[in-house]
């Protein structure tokens, strides 16, 4: 046996390797090269927990609100706009958290398997999952720009899942069907819009910690 | 060894009982090998990334990226990013061929063992 490197591939031996032997050797560079497969399961669990955390949070910063609204008799706009700025405070602050969280947890993985975090495959999954999310992110900017915040999480749930599909397919394939629920549960959430923290929490949350555990059961256990 | 590209196909059929001989000697190197295998599923790569994914030092990967050159299998860009060069390297169609048929021989190779 000849020494492999790093992606598993040897490019020491020549020929005289038994032609299965080659075939898969071609076939485990070709799936090396072109996807990222140190994303962790614990990556998952770690950004739907902080999710529910988040969507708790948010949930209670409203009830405030909203107590204050029905008893207080000196509301006034400084409330809504203080409001408002708690809430993308906590959302930027839930996405910081989680991003940190996700990446610790796949640099870790990456670490272990002796991979690089940061290569084509990375390159690539980061772009793929970027674009949507990007024009989903302006999307929903440009919606609360004009007052709509029915749709806000629906809008969060669609666009992320579409970006989780159009990512898998460079990375763990297993994303795509993440990406589907999430579309799935997205959808289904414009039927019920005042009940948008709910979805989003089991969106990001639930469906994370859920998925995460599942890959993590897969891939990571024996580790 | 006898070169079958002058084969027809008739006679290569007849080789097949010689596994050896549907082999490309291009692909005998590992390193070419593997740079083709990358090149085919994806669409550019440049050299840094090609350094990384196969662990081989700049010399020996540029040899053989030339060699891959000189085959017709790949095609050189030249392009900078910043004031820096960044070299990517594309399969041509030939190359794409030339691989595939590779690949087909080494099936047939296990094909035949069974």
């Amino acid at each position: 046996m000849s020494e492999q490197n790093q992606h598993g591939y040897s490019t020491t031996s020549s020929r005289g390797a038994q032609p299965l032997q080659e075939i898969s050797d071609i076939k485990r560079i070709m799936e090396r090269s072109s996807r990222f497969i140190s994303l962790s399961g614990l990556s998952g669990i770690a950004a739907g927990l902080c999710a529910l955390v988040g969507a708790y949070v948010a949930d209670n910063i409203l009830k405030d609100y909203y107590f204050k609204l029905d008893h207080g008799a000196a509301f006034t706009n400084n409330d809504f706009n203080l409001l408002e700025i708690k809430l993308v405070i906590l959302a930027v602050g839930v996405l910081l958290a989680s991003l940190i969280l996700a990446f610790v947890f796949t640099w870790r993985r990456a670490r272990q398997n002796h991979l690089p975090v940061w290569d084509l495959t990375a390159r690539k999954l980061l772009w793929n999952l970027l674009l949507p999310l990007i024009a989903g992110g302006l999307f929903v900017l440009a919606m609360l720009q004009y007052g709509e915040w029915h749709f806000v999480a629906p809008a969060c749930l669609v666009f992320y899942g579409l970006a989780l599909v159009n990512g898998s397919k460079y990375t763990l394939s297993d994303v795509r069907y993440l990406g589907y629920s999430e579309i799935i549960l997205g959808l289904i959430s414009t039927q019920f819009i005042h009940s948008g923290l709910y979805f989003w929490g089991i969106g990001f949350g639930i469906l994370h910690i859920i998925y995460g555990g599942i890959m993590w059961w897969k891939y990571e256990r024996g580790q | 060894m006898i070169n079958d590209k002058w084969k027809t196909r008739n006679e290569n059929r007849l080789i097949m009982k010689n596994p050896i001989n549907g082999l490309n000697k291009v692909f005998d190197n590992r390193i070419r090998l593997g740079v083709m295998s990358i090149l085919i599923v994806n669409e550019q790569v440049n050299f840094n990334d090609l350094k990384q994914m196969l662990e081989v030092t700049d010399g020996n990967l540029a040899t053989h990226l030339v060699n891959l050159e000189d085959n017709g299998y790949i095609k050189v860009h030249k392009g900078f990013v910043g004031r820096k060069t960044n070299t990517t390297y594309v399969a041509t169609k030939a190359g794409e061929k030339a691989f595939t048929d590779h690949i087909a021989a080494l099936e047939n190779m296990i094909k035949g063992v069974k």
